[in-house]
């Protein structure tokens, strides 16, 4: 975060004058799941990136041993956006999943319709810390295992016991760099959601 | 003593924001804003360039203002939301809520329209 130099400028996408409102879901996932591709996939204008600075526990942070107390960490957020029809925009958030970065989660969870969970099979362990952090903000959520080239496939029954989903909650495959895959994984989040809703009525 | 006593990021927040560190109403990171009149001269300079962005063709989110001008979206919030109490930038939202399912079948109507 710098001066306004810092950057080179970019030409600015703006929000058609027609959009009167706005829905956000997150895409959430630890580092290197592929959150930035997929949203540059399936965004209609290039990513964008805001970053805030949190006060997060360094206890257990590797590069911070030897500094007790409290430590300030800029998290970078990546974002996209696609207009679903004239009057409506949805922005896609990618959000980095670890516990630490909670005190971004509250303001992120708040008003987001859902999120859609990536999953990286090589290091499927890494997902339950993100899945707790959304069901302790009742965010729902969908998974989508991200199917990384020379990655071993394993079966979706498989992967949905070993990251011990709920029966209901949807389980997709995706390649995180193809439009198509990540579209469908989004409707699938969205149907999800909407008969939840229904349900509930 | 190994750290710094003052948070050198709050403080600049701070300075920023004319010091405060909320903003005066309820900003969401997709709240959208477009320009309805031209900066008061002699604003702030984050303040002019907010109004500069916003002041061109159509409305942009808070997220959005806080990336194309390198701020934190918690800075953004504020200096939105005062441009908002002083009718320099309004939303284009209109006042009443659609019910979730309304969004949700909207959102899903959306998405199973765009070409893969």
């Amino acid at each position: 975060m710098g001066s306004v130099l810092s950057r080179p400028e970019r030409a600015v996408d703006y929000v058609p004058e027609t959009v009167t409102r706005s829905v956000k879901l997150l895409v959430a996932g630890n580092f290197g799941v592929g959150k930035t591709t997929f949203v540059s996939s399936v965004s209609e204008i290039k990513p964008l990136r805001t970053e805030e600075t949190i006060t997060e526990a360094s206890v257990g942070i590797d590069d911070m041993v030897g500094l007790p107390g409290k430590v300030n960490t800029t998290v970078a957020m990546d974002f996209g956006r696609i207009t679903l029809n004239p009057q409506l925009a949805l922005y896609l958030f990618g959000t980095p999943g670890q516990q630490r970065f909670v005190p971004l989660w509250e303001e992120l969870a708040r008003g987001a319709l859902g999120a859609l969970v990536l999953v990286d099979t090589r290091r499927i362990e890494k997902a339950d810390e993100v899945l707790s952090v959304l069901e302790e903000r009742g965010v729902p959520y969908s998974v989508a295992v991200n199917r990384f080239e020379g990655a071993q496939s394993y079966p979706l029954d498989e992967i949905r016991d070993a990251l011990d989903l709920t029966p209901d909650t949807p389980l997709t495959a995706l390649d995180a760099r193809h439009r198509g895959t990540c579209l469908q994984s989004l409707i699938t989040l969205v149907e999800f959601l909407f008969h939840r809703v229904e349900t509930r009525r | 003593m190994t750290r710094s006593r003052r948070d050198p990021d709050l403080v600049r927040a701070y300075v920023r924001t004319g010091g405060r560190l909320r903003p005066t109403r309820e900003l969401d990171l997709v709240t959208l804003v477009i320009a309805k009149s031209d900066p008061t001269p002699g604003a702030a300079p984050d303040v002019v360039r907010v109004m500069n962005l916003c002041s061109r063709r159509g409305a942009l989110s808070v997220a959005e203002i806080a990336a194309y001008l390198d701020l934190p979206p918690s800075v953004v919030k504020i200096l939105v939301a005062d441009l908002m109490d002083s009718e320099h930038l309004v939303t284009p939202t209109p006042a009443e809520n659609l019910p979730e399912i309304a969004l949700l079948e909207e959102v899903l109507n959306g998405l199973r329209a765009l070409p893969a």
